[in-house]
This record gives C-alpha cells, sequence and structure tokens, in this order.
C-alpha cells in the first residue's frame, strides 16, 4: 500500500503502540479462527475414542463401523440424488439470469432465487413433510405403476410419500441457491469477447453458450456442485423431519423402508442418548465432519486454482 | 438454413431479406398460449366427462407446458432449420428450468402464511409453553431464546470476524493470510449439526455430561457466522479506494487510526448489511440448538442456566411432539416457522436497503 520511495533512505515509523495493540488484535483474531476450526476436530475426535474403542456389545448394531457404514450410506445417497436433480436445473437457472433474462432485470431475479436460501431448513423440512410429500405420493404410484420394472423404483409404494426421494427433492430445493449463485457468478466472468465472437461468426444464442460460456465455467460448475454436496451431505432438518428412519442400506426410492443420514439419525437420537450413545452420535459427526472437509477443501481448491489464471480479477 | 436459403423466392422483392426464413415474433407466444389453451380445454373435457374430481389446472399447465415445448421445436426446425430449433428449444428449457424453481418458493410461502395466520396471534406472542398441553400457548419464552442465543453469537462473531477481515485486507501477507483464507472457506461448509456437536463437546469438559445451556448455543451458532462476516467484511473493505488510506498516510495518520477513522466509516454500510445477512443465516439453525441448547417449555433469560428455547427448536419440536390434540401442535408450528421467515425476510430487506442507501459512491 504505502512503501517508502525506494532510493531515499528508508524512514522508520514511528513504533506506536496503537498500532501494535491493533495489529496484534487482528492477528490473534484471524488466530482464533483457525483454533477453532482445530478445536472442532480436536473435541470431536476426544470424543468419539470412547465409541471407536468400545467393546461391540455396546453399540447397538455390534461395532461401531456396522452401525455407521448404512448411515454414511444414506448421507451420500440422498446427496447424490439432490445434486442429480439440482445440478441441471442450477445451470438453466443461471444461464437464465446471466444470459437469456433480460438485464434490467436480472438483478431482481437473482434476489428470488437467494431468497431460496433465506428459508431456514426447519421451515423446508416442515414444508417437505406436510405439504411435498402428500404431493407426491400420487405420482410415486404411477411412478411405481408404469416404471416398476425400474429396479430404483421396486417395492411396495410407501403410503405417506415421506421417501428417501421426497427428501432428495427438498433438499436439491435447499443447495439450489448456493450452485446457482456460483455459476452465476461464473457465467458472467466469460470474457465477452468470446461471446461476441462467437455470435459474429453467425452462432444462435445456445451456440455461443455451448463453445463460450460453458467451456469456460466448467471448473466453475464443477466446484459449485461440489460445494452444493457439502451443504447437502450436512443437512439436518430436512431429512430428519421428511424420512420416516430406519437404518438400512436400500437403493430403492418409494418404499416405506429408507437410509436415513448421519446428520438426521444425530439429531433424532441425541436428546435421548446418554453414556456411550452420546460418544457413538459424536463419533458419526465427526465422520460427518471428514467427509464434508474433504469435500468442501477440494470444491475451494478447484475454485482457487481456477481464479490465478482466470484472468476475471 | 441452407434449405431455406436455397428455396427462397429470390425475385419477388418485397419480402424483408433478414427476417425470411424466421418465425415472427409473436409465434412463440401464441404458441404457448395455445398449447395452454388446448390442454386446458382437453382437462375441461376430462372434467365434465368424469375422469378427475376437480378441474386439474396444474396438470394442463404442465402438460400445455410439454406441448409447446415440442411444438416450437418441431415447427422451427421445419421454418428455420435443426440451429434454430434446437436455439429454441434450450431457451424454453432455461426459462422453464427457472420457473420450475420458482415454484417451491411460492408453495413454501404460501403455505407458511396461510397455515400460520392460525395461531399467529397476540397469545403467541405473549404466553410460553409453560403447563401448556393442547391448544393456546405461544412461544414468548422461544423468541426471547432466539435472541439471547442469537444476540450472544452475534457479539462473539463480529469482533472476531471483522478483525480477521480487517487483517486479511490490511496487514495480511504470506502463509497465515492465505491460510486463514482457505480455512475461513473450509468452515462455511461445515454442517450446522458438527458446529453443534463441537459446542457440546467443549462444555462437556466444564460441565458434565448432559450439559445444555444457552451459551453453548451462541458458541456453535459463533462458529457457524464467524465465516459469513470474515467472507462479507473482507470483500467490502477491499471496495473501500486506496486512494483514501494513502491521503490518510500522507497526512502522517498512523496505521491503526487510518483504519479506524477512515477505512471503516467508509465501509461501515457495507460491514452492517454483512453482519445482517450472517445473523439472518444462523438465526434459523435449528441442529446445532437442538443439541446444545435443549428445548423447555419455560422461560429462560439466563444464558448460563440450563435448557433455552428457541424458535427454530419449538417449530420443530410442535412438530415433532405431537401431543393429544395434533392440530393445535402442527398450527403452533405453522406459526412459528411463519415467525422465523417473517424475521429472516425483514432482515434481509433491511440489509438489502442499507446496502443501497448508504453504499459508498465508487465514481464508476
Amino acid at each position: 500500500m504505502t512503501t517508502a520511495p525506494a532510493k531515499a533512505p528508508r524512514i522508520q515509523a514511528p513504533k506506536r503502540p496503537g498500532d501494535r495493540i491493533f495489529s496484534t488484535s487482528t492477528v490473534v483474531a484471524g488466530s482464533i479462527i483457525l483454533a477453532t476450526l482445530a478445536a472442532v476436530a480436536i473435541f470431536l475426535v476426544a470424543q468419539s475414542i470412547p465409541a471407536f474403542t468400545a467393546p461391540g456389545e455396546e453399540v447397538p448394531t455390534g461395532s461401531f463401523w456396522s452401525y455407521v457404514g448404512p448411515l454414511a450410506f444414506g448421507t451420500v445417497w440422498a446427496a447424490a440424488l439432490a445434486l442429480l436433480m439440482a445440478v441441471p436445473l442450477a445451470i438453466g437457472i443461471a444461464l437464465f439470469i446471466s444470459h437469456y433474462a433480460p438485464r434490467r432485470i436480472a438483478q431482481g431475479l437473482g434476489y428470488v432465487i437467494d431468497l431460496l436460501a433465506a428459508v431456514p431448513s426447519v421451515v423446508f423440512g416442515l414444508w417437505g413433510a406436510t405439504v411435498l410429500a402428500p404431493m407426491v405420493q400420487p405420482f410415486y404410484l404411477w411412478l411405481q405403476e408404469t416404471f416398476g420394472w425400474f429396479p430404483l423404483f421396486y417395492g411396495q409404494v410407501s403410503g405417506t410419500g415421506r421417501t428417501v426421494f421426497t427428501v432428495a427433492i427438498v433438499l436439491a430445493v435447499m443447495v439450489l441457491p448456493i450452485i446457482t449463485a456460483l455459476c452465476r457468478e461464473v457465467f458472467l466472468q466469460t470474457p465477452v469477447l468470446h461471446e461476441e465472437a462467437a455470435l459474429a461468426l453467425g452462432a444462435t444464442r445456445w451456440e455461443m453458450i455451448k463453445t463460450a460460456v460453458l467451456p469456460f465455467g466448467r471448473p466453475g460448475i464443477i466446484s459449485a456442485s461440489m460445494l452444493g454436496l457439502g451443504r447437502a451431505l450436512g443437512e439436518t432438518m430436512a431429512v430428519a423431519m421428511v424420512l420416516s428412519p430406519s437404518v438400512v442400506v436400500s437403493f430403492f426410492l418409494l418404499t416405506s423402508t429408507n437410509p436415513t443420514t448421519i446428520a438426521a439419525n444425530i439429531a433424532l437420537q441425541y436428546p435421548e442418548a446418554h453414556g456411550l450413545g452420546v460418544n457413538v452420535l459424536i463419533a458419526t459427526g465427526l465422520i460427518l465432519f471428514v467427509i464434508t472437509l474433504a469435500v468442501n477443501s477440494l470444491a475451494r481448491f478447484v475454485i482457487n486454482r481456477r481464479k490465478a489464471f482466470s484472468g476475471a480479477n | 438454413m441452407a434449405t431455406t436459403t436455397a428455396t427462397r423466392p429470390a425475385s419477388t422483392g418485397i419480402e424483408n431479406s433478414l427476417s425470411t426464413g424466421r418465425l415472427p415474433k409473436w409465434a412463440p407466444y401464441a404458441l404457448l398460449f395455445g398449447s395452454w389453451a388446448v390442454l386446458g380445454i382437453v382437462f375441461l373435457f376430462m372434467q365434465l366427462g368424469g375422469m378427475t374430481e376437480q378441474y386439474n389446472i396444474s396438470g394442463a399447465i404442465f402438460l400445455g407446458t410439454v406441448l409447446y415445448i415440442v411444438l416450437i421445436a418441431a415447427i422451427s426446425g421445419l421454418v428455420e432449420g435443426r440451429r434454430q430449433a434446437t436455439d429454441r428449444f434450450v431457451t424454453s428449457l432455461v426459462v422453464g428450468a427457472f420457473i420450475l424453481a420458482l415454484l417451491p418458493l411460492i408453495s413454501l410461502l404460501f403455505t407458511a402464511v396461510s397455515n400460520g395466520a392460525a395461531r399467529f396471534d397476540l397469545e403467541f406472542f405473549t404466553y410460553s409453553m409453560r403447563n401448556v398441553v393442547g391448544e393456546g400457548g405461544g412461544a414468548v419464552h422461544a423468541i426471547v431464546g432466539t435472541l439471547l442465543v442469537t444476540g450472544a453469537a452475534t457479539l462473539i462473531s463480529v469482533p472476531i470476524g471483522l478483525l480477521t477481515a480487517i487483517y486479511l485486507v490490511e496487514y495480511g501477507r504470506g502463509h497465515l493470510a492465505r491460510g486463514i483464507t482457505f480455512f475461513v472457506d473450509v468452515m462455511t461448509g461445515i454442517p450446522s449439526i458438527v458446529a453443534g456437536l463441537f459446542a457440546y463437546a467443549l462444555f462437556v469438559i466444564f460441565f458434565g455430561e448432559g450439559v445444555r445451556m444457552g451459551i453453548g448455543g451462541a458458541v456453535a451458532l459463533s462458529v457457524l457466522m464467524i465465516p459469513v462476516v470474515v467472507r462479507s467484511s473482507e470483500e467490502i473493505l477491499k471496495l473501500v479506494p486506496n486512494e483514501l488510506r494513502e491521503a490518510a498516510f500522507a497526512l502522517g495518520v498512523p496505521k491503526w487510526l487510518t483504519i479506524l477513522k477512515v477505512v471503516l466509516p467508509t465501509s461501515i454500510a457495507g460491514i452492517t448489511t454483512g453482519v445482517m445477512i450472517a445473523i439472518s443465516r444462523v438465526i434459523g439453525e435449528t441442529a446445532p440448538l437442538l443439541i446444545i441448547a435443549g428445548f423447555t417449555p419455560n422461560m429462560n433469560y439466563d444464558l448460563g442456566d440450563g435448557r433455552m428455547m428457541t424458535l427454530p427448536v419449538f417449530t420443530y419440536f410442535s412438530y415433532a411432539n405431537q401431543g393429544s390434540d395434533p392440530a393445535a401442535y402442527i398450527d403452533r408450528a405453522w406459526a412459528g416457522a411463519l415467525t422465523l421467515i417473517l424475521i429472516v425476510m425483514i432482515l434481509n430487506l433491511i440489509a438489502r436497503f442499507i446496502a443501497k442507501a448508504f453504499a459508498p459512491k465508487l465514481g464508476r
């Protein structure tokens, strides 16, 4: 910011106590954040150790790993389904806001999508359980009748509609805003010259997007999806409220036995847990923490690498 | 395109060569409303014929839109060629995606207002749930709890977050700054329930097993709030023009006074906006508070003393543990949800207003 002129003899600024105190306190604040993150990991590990080392008969299903296995499966399964629905939709919305909507109202439309992000997750859960589930249940019946041969749709259709598929829809709606926002940013950074060059060569709008915008935005789309995945993996209340849970590994989307997720399991079991049960739940939380940390770090890594050579900033 | 060019009558002299081989501007709209009308009539006949019990308007609109997408692609393919047809097809898909995303938002807001209005009354805001079974009762204990917990979380997060942002923008160089930036980004992705477990694991050391207290909820929310405050404040501080800092330095003002008296006042509106957005982000968090703040039907003003109800937990609890009169509990849950939505929306609106009204004029 301010450097002394290179040639002149360097003038040492007087060491003011105010400067020292202030700069030290900012460093301390920054370090607190790092310490907090480390503390999260350390405390979770410390509280999980009893669960890892516990004799098999004290954990509900024999050993800890056979308990957490189905939960981890359910977590990844629900999040993956949600992502499968959310990503194409989010790319479409981001394209609509960045390249299709009239310039004047585009920003307002962006706010509207951001409103979805502002709705608390417990409200999504309430909505999913009392409005969405009954609404999609007839659709599930139809799906089972028509496409019953398709492996994912096997089995007796749940009478309440509160299946992992419904959860995935709710999760998709919840991660939509973050994926959309990031994709939108990336699409808007596309070099205008590339777009204009494509249009000048006679490309239609879609061809311009296909040749200029999407290739430029691909890393952004990937990392946005991974951030959305991280969000979906950790989402608790919507899953806890919508699903009628059971600890199983099941790929069937429409039946009433559904794999539950780590986060939802913690929320449902925690109030009644005691003794070793608490440690087991915290240990499952640690597993969730590790999974999301890995996904998020990878996503951030891709974004940051992108930043370096995009020339956008 | 090639075929249309070849078949264009060359010598009529009245056609505009720029618009030949293209559908007229009104064609897509006419097709859209036409398809809706056709499907509307089909469904009307189905209803009159007794095949459906009530008029299926959503089905008509949905199938009408599908029909439109097929028609526009087919007609455009015939008149304008394959490339234009693909373009029109994608355009309708993209617009459709946006409208599809609006549906849950509209449905959610509509249900929250219509179901929440039943109990959105004076009693809801003046009574706690103490000794209430069935109808009546209110959420004042939960609202007080939410205000206390969120307020404490804000008191913890804003100084740490703001100072970190100042460090990153004004002082930070090298490994520490890069590490902080990266880990703040990573921290935004911590699942909220893990933050709750962390607060529990921290407090259990001091207070023993089964600890539940409001301040624990504040700590958990801070873990979620700090990264949001850091990111938004950092963005805003970066917007402060360097000329302002240089002018202050040239006048011999120490760096810390420059930051306090020049940089912060310039960016205070943006920082306030960021803080309010961060508050609105954590005020609806349920999972960590369920774990560490617990639930209670009673009023509790003391953050350090036992269980404390909060509005999101109240909403969840009313839904999850329906007593002898389920309707009363569901109504209270929706009223709680509506209150939450209103709080979050108002915070967001005020934040946007502040950002717009007091934004520094950058002369760009």
